[in-house]
């Protein structure tokens, strides 16, 4: 063979590879989510969606967790949503571009690179401890903010990076002020951006676990919360707590209660994709 | 007319919001250190860096972080070993062989597999990787790195494939098309142009990912086990750090005490090994980004 | 031409960009319900000129000015001005049509909706007349709420005219406003021009010489930071007073 012939042959061979490895990953996520869909999906009725936790698997249910995942995504959404856009705006628009702004933009770095356990952590202490609010949902919303508030950031900036600065230039001729171009004209077209990367950021909040088991969020909780002080469990503690049992029937219990908790996730991503394509059309610039 | 007020209001509100990030970081270290401080006051960093158990919970309590690292970077690097390879082939086969249609459309697929919640990873890992492996290598025991370490990877791929790609994307054309003028394959092209000259942002990914597996906890957690081992049998029960962390959060460990200190200790540790990652990854990033013109 | 009152004086005018001294030592005064137009070769300071009247200069980093421009003798860069109040009174058309990605009504009433004015019947005259006095009216009269991207180049920027007609304002700033048209547009536009010069004052900074020729009253040559000439547009191009000018109006350099 001559050398010529070799190489093509490798390069052949490589893009045989490069196929198998893209989808290798999603072959294997493909046969884990079958494995749970055969285990856990006959387990799902009406009665484990509305029952409470048990010491017997057959009549135990997801109720609490599911209401308080519901709560604790929308506190979470009324504290990191306006903080994080805000700051988000704050650092695309105002910011003067000298050291500390460089400072604060490598802090924002590095946040989003810091373990989630860590913020359950932080939560703990001043959320849970200092400021009294115990292993409540409060808690666990204010940490979950901190912990998505680097995302919704980005996502921010993204968004309003894309818009161009004639428009801007526009409405200042017209003497607008700065917040007024901000509101009237930079915001209404990057909120498309702005809203895919925060439901991103959500769902995300959604899924963890490990901050809130950290600031107290219980394994067994029998009751529904009824107010942002209340003590609660969510969908994926409920999930590590059935896994962390030896007995098959718990372990249907979690198979069924992560179909569950992979709908919302997978809901929750696929409108943010929606907006994202939607957003992407509608901007001709 | 200019309402300069209520504008006034309106900034405060953005620029407080700007600083609660700054807040975030100084509230992070000053929780670790004022628990951890204490800590070290009654068992020194000496012993805390060196001793070659952790047994904080018994009665004959040692305070040897080393177990716990060692569980850390036993998963960590089984992990990089299954996310870096593939990862860096998918990012080769995206940037130079793929059509932009394809990369367009399998680009959010593999997001899919970052979006799943990591509980999920963890009880993927404890009831279907583990009984698979098993039947291959008897002695398998039920909680094990090795397991833990092939679901975290299959995770982080996304990660590593994301910014390999960006970074080899960003290559210039004219690059490409001098090598191919010069009758390299693609293959040759991809290795001997491309990825030197994408070497900086693949490291960044490299790193990133490290950082990232060092802080995962919920698969380590489910998966791995709950007993600190100094070792790097990847077919024994370990512990890492977060599943430490996790675990006397979950118990009746009291407020105050020496024993509930440790979390704080470890807590500091893993703060400071992804921490110290993410800046060397920044540094790299500012000092090698090619400028591309 | 009659005697016309100077409504923008220009006195010693400096700018800096940095350490870059852009204009140098600018007086140039200019009279009302006229057009002046500003020609020069790239990068001679016109455009800087033309951005100093409404203050967008402001935005740039490191921009630094002495001297003194007044507008209806009021010193525009002293401290007491709000820069919102002046850009009601100075407008801008800008060379690439910036319209909002909004309907075209609301594009029209923008200056009005900042400034907190609601009252629709008034909002729906004020459309009508700014579009009336914009060309375009007849075109758009029906699809008003039609989105403004949906238009042909030369009717965005009827309608950027339109935008700032809106707000009633003294003077009329067009930053090259016809190069991104076709030479159709390009030429409704002039006429618009022509009929705007009555109720407005207009200056217009162009790099195509025969426009500056077929539309303004008066012509202000600038090189390099300097203004060399101004004069009545007939006069400076039929016998223009210093050499650079002639040469630059011959095409020997651009």
């Amino acid at each position: 063979m001559t050398n010529h012939e070799k190489q093509k042959l490798k390069d052949s061979l490589f893009s045989v590879i490069g196929y198998i490895a893209t989808f290798s990953g999603l072959l294997i996520l493909a046969y884990f989510l079958i494995d749970i869909f055969i285990d856990g999906f006959h387990r799902i009725d009406i009665d484990f969606l509305t029952g409470f936790p048990s010491r017997k698997a057959e009549n135990a249910g997801i109720f609490p967790a599911w209401v308080g995942s519901v709560w604790i995504l929308g506190l979470t959404v009324i504290f990191a949503i306006p903080i994080g856009i805000a700051a988000g705006i704050y650092f695309e628009e105002y910011a003067p571009k000298n050291k500390i702004t460089y400072i604060l933009e490598v802090n924002i770095a590095n946040l989003a690179g810091v373990p989630s356990i860590i913020y359950g952590l932080l939560g703990l202490e001043v959320f849970g401890r200092l400021m009294g609010f115990g292993g409540s949902l409060l808690t666990g919303a204010l940490t979950l903010t901190l912990l998505i508030l680097p995302i919704i950031i980005v996502a921010t900036r993204e968004s309003l990076k894309a818009v161009p600065q004639s428009l801007r230039d526009a409405s200042h001729a017209l003497g607008a002020t700065q917040w007024q171009t901000i509101w009237y004209q930079v915001l209404p077209s990057s909120m498309g951006g702005i809203l895919t990367g925060t439901i991103l950021a959500l769902s995300r909040a959604v899924g963890e676990t490990a901050p809130l088991i950290v600031i107290g969020a219980l394994a067994y909780v029998d009751f529904i919360p009824n107010s942002p002080m209340d003590d609660f469990s969510v969908l994926p503690m409920q999930i590590f707590n059935w896994t962390s049992r030896p007995q098959q029937s718990f372990i249907i219990n979690a198979a069924a209660a992560i179909i569950i908790l992979l709908a919302i996730t997978f809901i929750m991503n696929s409108i943010a994709i929606y907006l994202r394509n939607r957003w992407q059309k509608k901007i001709q610039w | 007319m200019a309402k300069p007020v209520q504008e006034r209001i309106i900034e405060l509100f953005l620029k407080g919001s700007a600083i609660l990030t700054v807040c975030t970081t100084i509230g992070i270290l000053l929780v670790l250190l004022s628990e951890s401080i204490p800590f070290f006051k009654e068992v020194s960093i000496f012993e805390f860096l060196t001793d070659t158990e952790w047994t904080p919970l018994f009665t004959n309590k040692r305070f040897g972080i080393l177990p716990l690292i060692s569980g850390t970077l036993l998963v960590t690097l089984i992990s990089i070993i299954v996310a870096v390879p593939i990862g860096i082939i998918i990012a080769i086969f995206l940037s130079e062989y793929a059509s932009p249609k394809f990369r367009k459309t399998v680009k959010p697929m593999l997001e899919i597999l970052a979006a799943v919640p990591t509980v999920v990873y963890g009880y993927f890992a404890l009831m279907t990787v583990t009984p698979i492996l098993q039947m291959i290598i008897p002695n398998l025991s039920g909680f094990n790195s090795l397991s833990a370490g092939i679901v975290m990877g299959i995770m982080i791929i996304p990660l590593v494939t994301s910014l390999s790609e960006d970074a080899m994307y960003a290559v210039p054309k004219s690059l490409r098309e001098a090598s191919f003028a010069m009758g390299a394959s693609r293959l040759q092209t991809a290795f001997k142009v491309i990825i030197p000259a994408a070497f900086s942002g693949i490291v960044v990914s490299v790193i990133l990912a490290i950082a990232r597996a060092i802080g995962e906890t919920m698969i380590v957690a489910i998966a791995a086990g709950q007993q600190p081992r100094l070792t790097f049998d990847p077919t024994v029960p370990i512990e890492t750090i977060t599943a430490y962390i996790v675990q006397v959060s979950s118990g009746d460990v009291p407020h105050g005490s020496l024993e509930y200190k440790t979390i704080y200790a470890a807590g500091i540790t893993l703060f400071i090994l992804t921490f110290s990652l993410n800046s060397i990854s920044f540094y790299i990033r500012r000092k090698f980004q090619e400028k591309y013109q | 031409m009659k005697n016309k009152k100077i409504i923008i004086h220009s006195e010693k005018v400096n700018v800096y960009y940095g350490d870059n001294h852009v204009l140098k030592d600018v007086n140039l005064h200019m009279p009302e319900h006229t057009v002046t137009a500003l020609i020069g070769p790239s990068g001679c300071g016109k455009s800087t000129y033309l951005r100093m009247l409404n203050r967008m200069n402001d935005y740039i980093v490191d921009f630094r000015m002495d001297g003194t421009i007044k507008i209806e003798d009021i010193d525009i860069y002293d401290k007491s001005i709000e820069v919102e109040e002046l850009r009601k009174q100075v407008g801008m058309v800008f060379q690439k049509p910036n319209p909002f990605p909004k309907s075209i009504y609301d594009n029209v009433i923008y200056g009005l909706t900042i400034r907190g004015v609601k009252k629709k019947s008034y909002l729906d005259e004020v459309v009508e007349r700014s579009l009336q006095q914009a060309a375009l009216w007849d075109e758009v009269k029906d699809s008003l709420k039609k989105n403004a991207m949906s238009l042909s180049g030369g009717q965005q920027q009827r309608l950027c005219i339109a935008r700032t007609l809106a707000v009633e304002p003294t003077i009329i700033l067009m930053d090259e406003p016809t190069s991104a048209l076709d030479p159709i547009s390009s030429a409704k536009i002039e006429e618009l021009i022509f009929e705007l010069k009555q109720k407005y004052t207009i200056i217009i900074v162009t790099h195509n010489m025969q426009q500056a020729s077929r539309v303004s009253d008066y012509t202000a040559f600038f090189y390099l930071g300097d203004l060399v000439e101004y004069n009545k547009t007939d006069t400076l191009f039929m016998n223009p007073e210093h050499d650079r000018t002639r040469r630059y109006i011959t095409g020997r350099f651009g």
